[in-house]
């Protein structure tokens, strides 16, 4: 039996005043897969993620939520869907103001339905999960590592149970240590609840060791006309013996020709 | 660079749609925020954090303005009032002038300047770290939830900060006309209490409500539409701050046109109150 996709893509072309960062791309996910999206910085990787949640509208095409494109959403309807997403971002964008257990809350407390007792017990769940000690509830955002905000935006992401994450180069800026430590959370999180993850990043360590499945997106600049923005979708390990020479160049982490920009 | 007619066409409708379709964002995003007070879509620990910072913290600051307004005032007109023998009607002149316009206006300019410009740095440097889309993804409108309690927080708390400007540029020239200059100060309150009215308050305190309500939309606008980058988040500071300072004195002529007919209107053949 074929699976319905979670998100589908068609045809989605993003632009930002003059700039085209999205064409013409079309792209399947299915539930429980874990997809990696790769490819160079500025490639739209980010774009792409934070069109699923309805943060950004595509200027042309349409993005589908279990087969309902966004822009019929109503307010309330995103408001539904992105609930059942969790997303961590880049920097973790943890709210400043709030310390670590509120910002772990947060989205509990805006949900609703959940005496205060049941939200420390979950708070505390998803902080033991993200293997951190109870101690840091307290601590502002302003005081943690690199790691440990990554730690606790994943928590907040989790916090209500959702059915798709999406990690936004969640290795970006971290030691080699605490990069495979953020590896494990993903992979234990995906192994505790049958959930779809969608992980945009250029770290292939975590492609080879997390994802399912590949999405490889070249920047429109260097794409000559009618050429396909997305230049592979397959398995991780297929990708050094692809055909196309820039998914094996990406993969390699190879120079080669690109030392002077602009080619 | 030379233009023909015909850019010149260009280049004008392409700044007055851009000015058009800003303006339109602002005022969807001034409704959006307006309803999240009306349906209180924000924590009140917020309410109060910002409360704070745009009411108490600006207490030095506007106390200081007012005073020294006052007692500028009455150092520039006493010279042209002792030629004429009016020393005692510069109260009257003087607390008009800072109760009808200089209390409001350098109230809202100093807020705008101090809070407002803080409030676009807040909000843009939230939007460069994507607090805003993490409020969103987590079933939250942004707009709402942060820009709600700062507009209450101004319209709120402004004209309280505008009657602390006004009593404070009361006393700055009362000290220099009574004090320094010894003018009788009977004749100097008599006058002020013939042409002081509650009215010229109540213009006042109204102006104070409008410029609190457009000075923090104006910021907060300007902070969620941030460009990326540090470069970006000074840049929404300036501009919250020169967009405010224009709509403030804008705003002000016009209100005090309005405020001069309706005057008419309900009482007619008195004295025109333009200040």
């Amino acid at each position: 039996m074929t699976r319905k996709p979670i998100v589908e893509f068609r045809d989605v072309q993003m632009q930002f005043g003059l700039q085209r960062v999205l064409a013409g791309v079309a792209v399947t996910i299915l539930p429980h897969e874990t997809v990696a999206i790769i490819g160079e910085s500025g490639c739209g990787k980010t774009v792409l993620l934070k069109l699923i949640v309805g943060l950004l509208a595509p200027t042309h095409g349409e993005v589908l939520f279990e087969g309902a494109p966004l822009q019929t959403f109503s307010e309330r309807q995103l408001t539904q869907m992105r609930l059942r997403v969790g997303f961590l971002f880049q920097q973790a964008a943890l709210f400043d103001s709030l310390n670590v257990f509120d910002n772990v809350a947060f989205g509990l407390r805006a949900k609703g339905g959940l005496t205060d007792a049941a939200i420390t017990e979950r708070v505390h769940d998803r902080l033991t999960e993200v293997g951190l000690a109870l101690s840091v509830v307290s601590k502002m955002p302003a005081e943690l590592s690199g790691g440990m905000r990554k730690r606790v935006g994943l928590a907040r992401a989790l916090a209500l149970d959702p059915d798709m994450i999406l990690y936004d180069e969640p290795t970006t800026g971290l030691d080699p240590i605490m990069t495979d430590v953020i590896n494990e959370l993903i992979l234990r999180t995906r192994e505790r609840r049958p959930v779809t993850s969608v992980i945009v990043t250029h770290e292939m360590r975590t492609v080879q060791k997390c994802a399912t499945r590949v999405v490889m997106l070249y920047p429109l600049a260097r794409l000559s006309e009618n050429e396909p923005q997305i230049i592979y979708d397959g398995p991780p390990e297929n990708m050094l013996t692809a055909d196309d020479a820039r998914v094996r160049q990406f993969a390699e982490g190879n120079a080669s020709d690109r030392l002077i920009e602009g080619k | 660079m030379q233009f023909t007619g015909a850019a010149r066409f260009s280049l004008v409708t392409t700044h007055l749609l851009g000015a058009a379709t800003a303006l339109g964002d602002w005022s969807m995003f001034s409704w959006r925020a307006l309803l999240g007070i009306v349906q209180r879509s924000f924590r009140r620990q917020e309410l109060l954090r910002v409360s704070v910072e745009v009411g108490y913290a600006s207490v030095g600051v506007v106390a200081i303005t007012g005073a020294f307004i006052g007692m500028v005032l009455a150092v520039q007109a006493y010279g042209q009032f002792r030629t004429l023998g009016m020393e005692t009607s510069l109260g009257a002149v003087i607390h008009m002038s800072v109760v009808r316009e200089l209390g409001p206006v350098l109230a809202a300019v100093m807020l705008s300047g101090r809070v407002g410009s803080a409030m676009a740095a807040e909000l843009a440097s939230m939007r460069v770290t994507e607090q805003l889309d993490a409020l969103a993804c987590l079933g939250v409108d942004p707009v709402k939830y942060l820009v709600a309690p700062r507009v209450l927080a101004s319209i709120m708390l402004l004209p309280l900060l505008t009657v602390l400007a006004d009593l404070m540029g009361l006393f700055g020239s009362s000290l220099i006309c009574l004090q320094v200059y010894q003018i009788d100060s009977h004749h100097y309150w008599r006058h002020t209490q013939d042409f002081v009215k509650v009215w010229d308050v109540f213009t006042g305190l109204v102006k104070s409500v409008i410029f609190g309500g457009v000075f923090s939309l104006i910021a907060c606008h300007r902070g969620f539409n941030s460009q990326p980058g540090a470069a970006g988040v000074g840049r929404a500071a300036t501009e919250a701050f020169v967009l405010s300072f224009i709509a403030i004195l804008v705003l002000d002529f016009f209100m005090a046109m309005m405020a001069n007919s309706l005057y008419n209107l309900i009482w007619p053949g008195a004295v025109s109150r333009v200040a």
